[in-house]
């Protein structure tokens, strides 16, 4: 085999560029795990159904913004409770979410999505900040 | 019709005639009744505004409404001229009256600070140009609404305003925002219009828009045009009142007793 010693080096460094992401995920275990979220102490139910909210929290927010918005509407009333809640995310949800960073953040961080809602709605930590 | 070739085809090219002659003509028919141009609303329900300049003059209040619109808005004091965020403000009478200011105004108008805001006209020409409907006259009470969310910062609704009642966030207003933001308000990002919105988040909970709760010796009042018995209603009967550049058509909502 003619320079052979070239090709097995150019395999070599093939191979540890390839693998780079994998050993680097193997080498920072915390990475990857899941994380926990610390829930509100203030209430035990949520708005809607924790299943449901843990998939379509996105899509009910969208809901209410699109509601309170354009349609002038105020008023949120559970399908799982029936109770009637403001539709607010800096008064409602953040009510009881108080904590945005152990929350919000843990899981947003952690599936690397950025939502914009804090571009404008303010957070309680950051109120008169 | 001798069922020749030439018959048949004389047949077929009439019918499909006929047919697209009455859908354009249908589809014509439909356009003249579609969505009409008239300039009132159906509501039983249309905000406006007094402003009586006398008592402004009297009280000198004109700074403490738009401290407390701001506040309540959570409005950036933004020192820089051209980056400036104005929900309500004073403008000299010559400028917010350019139509009726001459040479020998009485003295006492001439130096006087007007409060002007957006005037939540029934024929709102900033709402006529916004590619993506992020502000538009709200059907049920004549407001002016914005939706920040939907805002592309193109800026059309800011030269199509005459009354320069649109600001637009050149910078991130957040820094500037005196004692800070406040969650009950959200807060505007850097590349979005903004004005005011007759206090729509105040009137959903009954109250008075912020502006006329500061002012408490009645140099705003504020009120629904719809109802012959309001406030608004019996200052405008009693009282001689201009509007900001009525001429141009825009049918401003907010009335002035000079």
């Amino acid at each position: 085999m003619y320079d052979a010693g070239k090709i097995v080096l150019g395999i070599g460094i093939f191979l540890v560029l390839v693998l780079v992401p994998f050993l680097y995920n193997w080498s920072t275990p915390a990475a990857v795990t899941a994380p926990e979220l610390k829930l509100p102490t203030t209430s035990t139910q949520c708005v809607e159904a924790t299943d449901y909210m843990r998939v379509s929290h996105m899509d009910l927010l969208n809901q209410w913004r699109d509601i309170v918005v354009r349609e002038g509407r105020r008023e949120y009333v559970s399908r799982l409770s029936g109770k009637t809640f403001d539709m607010s995310l800096s008064r409602t949800c953040l009510d009881c979410h108080s904590n945005k960073a152990e929350f919000c953040d843990a899981c947003h961080n952690y599936l690397a999505v950025k939502p914009f809602c804090w571009d404008c709605h303010v957070e309680p930590k950051k109120e008169g900040a | 019709m001798d069922g020749s070739r030439r018959g048949f085809l004389w047949l077929a090219g009439l019918t499909a005639l006929g047919a697209a002659g009455a859908a354009s003509l249908k589809a014509l028919a439909q356009h003249a009744e579609g969505p009409s141009v008239t300039v009132g609303l159906q509501g039983e329900t249309r905000w406006a505004m007094v402003v009586d300049l006398d008592k402004f003059r009297l009280h000198k209040s004109w700074n403490r409404c738009i401290v407390a619109c701001h506040r309540v808005h959570n409005v950036p004091s933004i020192p820089i001229k051209d980056d400036e965020i104005k929900w309500i403000w004073t403008e000299e009478f010559e400028k917010a009256f350019p139509s009726e200011e001459h040479e020998y105004v009485a003295d006492r108008y001439r130096q006087l600070p007007v409060p002007v805001l957006c005037n939540h006209c029934n024929n709102p020409p900033c709402t006529r140009v916004c590619p993506t409907q992020a502000t538009w006259k709200r059907a049920s009470d004549g407001i002016v609404m914005m939706d920040w969310h939907r805002c592309i910062g193109c800026r059309y609704c800011i030269v199509a305003c005459p009354y320069g009642s649109r600001s637009f966030n050149w910078r991130d207003p957040r820094p500037y925002i005196e004692g800070g933001a406040h969650r009950d308000f959200p807060t505007r990002m850097r590349g979005v219009v903004e004005k005011c919105t007759f206090c729509e988040e105040r009137l959903a909970k009954g109250l008075k828009p912020a502006c006329v709760e500061a002012c408490e010796h009645g140099e705003l009042v504020f009120g629904n045009l719809e109802d012959p018995d309001s406030e608004v209603r019996q200052l405008l009967r009693e009282h001689f009142t201009i509007r900001r550049k009525a001429n141009l058509g825009t049918q401003p909502e907010v009335y002035y007793i000079v």
